[in-house]
């Protein structure tokens, strides 16, 4: 499984090197603020977790590095270069590719056709060179393959796929595709026990192969198996921020289930 | 379903839980099979209870009827699988045919030049209508419910004020005639059939149009665009760009029979080709286009142009009361809707586990 992150990762990247930094990012949509003063640095090989609530900033977040809205505030630097993306084909030209939770694939569209979308192979140039259709689809075989994805036909609708399996699709093409960030997008969030699992093997192997890997989610379990960082939203704003060395799963899951609030909470229900 | 389940035993390791699908649902999965279907139940219907179109002449006159409806169908398909509608693409003819005849006729210009500026025109409207879906985010059916509107109503005012009347002089005395004709509105003898050239065209665009959709990235672009916008535009599909360019070819094909209606009949009535843009929405869903975006293809809008052309003359070659084309068209259609979304659940549904 590793074998083919390596073969496809960027050589270039070195182990503990910055890929995003932002520092005091901050969005507003009109007059409502919907995040304020983020410092975060995605390094490569690490796996940055970004925990939060329903509503804490999750989305615009990742919005931000995915290049659907560029951030009004504070400055993000991609390879130590200031940006600011105004589409997705920007953000995926600097190599970040985001896999969506719900947004990942067309889900009547082919697997192969799937796996090629935006990127596909053609021989000649200009708008109607021919798709070399027998290349593309020995090559998503393939590479879903090494991944231990075997679709039964790679010719069948994506939608007929499990959840896990489209999750892991949208990961191959973003790793196949040469992605140095990877964003995933509440990767377990509609997946049983077995099927997350399978998730976070590749999000380890995307890790070990040297990515950089943005996990978001609001399971500190989860986030606790594969992160080496952890950042907790809550109303915009960062309240944790912390190495896997300095935080225990505990402290996660209880600041995750509210904190403070949560304790207060329960003395007032004890009266 | 029949399933049959092969394990080849030259690689049983990694293929062993690979399934090969019955030829059935195989082919139940493709868009055109009900339209087919269809097509043949009501081609040998017709074969039995209208003498009349038992002849080869009848049948390319059947061609010819399907040609017309057909060629802007072609667009009006691939619009919709990009998950998008234009109501204006049955006025833009008439507005097409129109912009050359009066420019022409009234500044006494080669109606070559007169033909190209109407492209242009058209071009322009279909641009128009992909610019507002794609900048407002309104819904195209009420965007282009509006220039529909327009166009009808310009359509008749300006040609009432330019001739003083609802139709255009006759035209065949100009310059450019001959070639026009020739390009738009001609027709050759086999044997002793005659062929209609827009047949040629039609088939000349069908063919095209399943090429782009199946072989060239646009037409990948076009199914996601229609699927899922928002995974297409996260991939880096350019889809307001996408969306447009549909949008334009609706009104390229438009144009295109403009001209064919302009240079047949040499004259034009101002109010013609209203109604027409539900014909072409009808002939792409019963060809197996999904009303919602992401499914369907060429082949199969063309079968549903054949199935108006057929049954439109055949009504009449049956000596029946050809009111009733319309009663039929609509049962063809909710039929259509309904076995298309038995398709659709086929082959988006888990197939064994």
């Amino acid at each position: 499984m590793t074998d083919t992150l390596s073969e496809h990762a960027d050589p270039e990247l070195h182990s503990g090197e910055p890929l995003i930094e932002m520092k005091d990012v901050g969005k507003t949509y009109g007059a409502i603020r919907a995040l304020k003063g983020i410092n975060l640095t995605v390094r490569a090989g690490e796996v940055t977790c970004v925990l939060g609530d329903n509503g804490a900033g999750k989305s615009t977040l990742i919005k931000i590095m995915a290049g659907l809205h560029p951030h009004n505030e504070g400055t993000m630097k991609v390879d130590g270069k200031e940006v600011s993306f105004s589409s997705p084909r920007e953000s995926l030209d600097h190599g970040i590719a985001t896999v969506y939770q719900d947004l990942a694939v067309v889900s009547l569209m082919e697997v192969w056709r799937n796996f090629f979308l935006g990127s596909e192979l053609t021989s000649g140039r200009g708008p109607f060179a021919t798709l070399r259709i027998a290349d593309m689809k020995r090559i998503a075989d393939e590479e879903l393959r090494k991944m231990g994805v075997v679709v039964k036909d790679i010719n069948q609708p994506i939608g007929t796929l499990s959840g896990g399996q489209r999750q892991c699709v949208a990961i191959a093409r973003a790793v196949y595709f040469g992605a140095r960030v990877l964003i995933l997008d509440e990767p377990t969030a509609a997946l049983g026990v077995k099927q997350s699992g399978v998730v976070l093997k590749y999000t380890a192997a995307a890790r070990d192969a040297g990515l950089g890997v943005v996990f978001i989610t609001h399971n500190p379990h989860h986030a606790y198996l594969v992160g080496n960082h952890f950042v907790i939203l809550k109303l915009g704003q960062a309240v944790l921020d912390k190495k896997r060395a300095d935080v225990g799963l505990d402290e996660l899951t209880r600041q995750m289930a509210g904190g403070d609030e949560l304790t207060e909470l329960s003395h007032e229900l004890q009266k | 379903m029949s399933q049959t389940t092969k394990t080849p035993p030259s690689a049983p390791a990694e293929a062993s839980n690979r399934v090969t699908l019955g030829w059935s649902n195989r082919l139940l999965a493709r868009p055109e099979v009900g339209a087919l279907v269809a097509a043949i139940v009501i081609f040998v219907f017709f074969l039995i209870v209208a003498p009349a179109f038992r002849s080869p002449a009848s049948f390319f006159t059947v061609l010819y009827q399907s040609s017309t409806i057909g060629i802007v169908a072609v667009a009006v398909g691939m619009l919709m699988i990009g998950g998008e509608f234009d109501l204006s693409a049955g006025v833009i003819v008439t507005t097409a045919g129109l912009v050359n005849a009066m420019f022409c006729y009234q500044l006494g210009i080669n109606l070559i030049v007169g033909a190209v500026l109407s492209l242009v025109f058209c071009l322009a409207i279909g641009f128009l209508n992909g610019y507002l879906v794609v900048r407002t985010g309104i819904p195209s059916f009420l965007i282009t419910l509006g220039t529909f509107f327009v166009l009808q109503g310009a359509n008749l005012g300006v040609t009432k004020l330019v001739t003083g009347s609802v139709s255009t002089p006759n035209i065949n005395q100009m310059d450019g005639y001959k070639i026009l004709d020739a390009i738009f509105a001609s027709s050759f003898k086999i044997g002793s059939v005659t062929v209609e050239i827009t047949v040629l065209w039609w088939f000349l665009f069908v063919a095209l149009s399943a090429f782009i959709l199946q072989r060239t990235k646009i037409g990948n672009w076009i199914y996601a665009v229609g699927g899922n916008a928002d995974s297409a535009r996260a991939v880096g599909v350019p889809v307001k760009a996408v969306k447009i360019g549909l949008f334009m070819s609706v009104s390229f094909l438009g144009w295109f029979v403009g001209m064919h209606t302009l240079y047949k009949f040499d004259t034009l009535q101002a109010g013609n080709g209203i109604g027409n843009e539900f014909l072409y929405i009808i002939a792409a869903v019963v060809g197996g286009t999904l009303l919602t975006g992401g499914y369907g293809n060429a082949i199969g809008v063309a079968i549903g142009a054949f199935i108006f052309g057929m049954t439109s003359l055949c009504i009449v070659y049956a000596g029946w009361d050809p009111n009733w084309f319309r009663a039929f068209l609509g049962v063809m259609l909710l039929l259509a809707v309904m076995v298309n979304l038995y398709v659709k659940k086929l082959s988006t549904a888990r197939k064994v586990g």
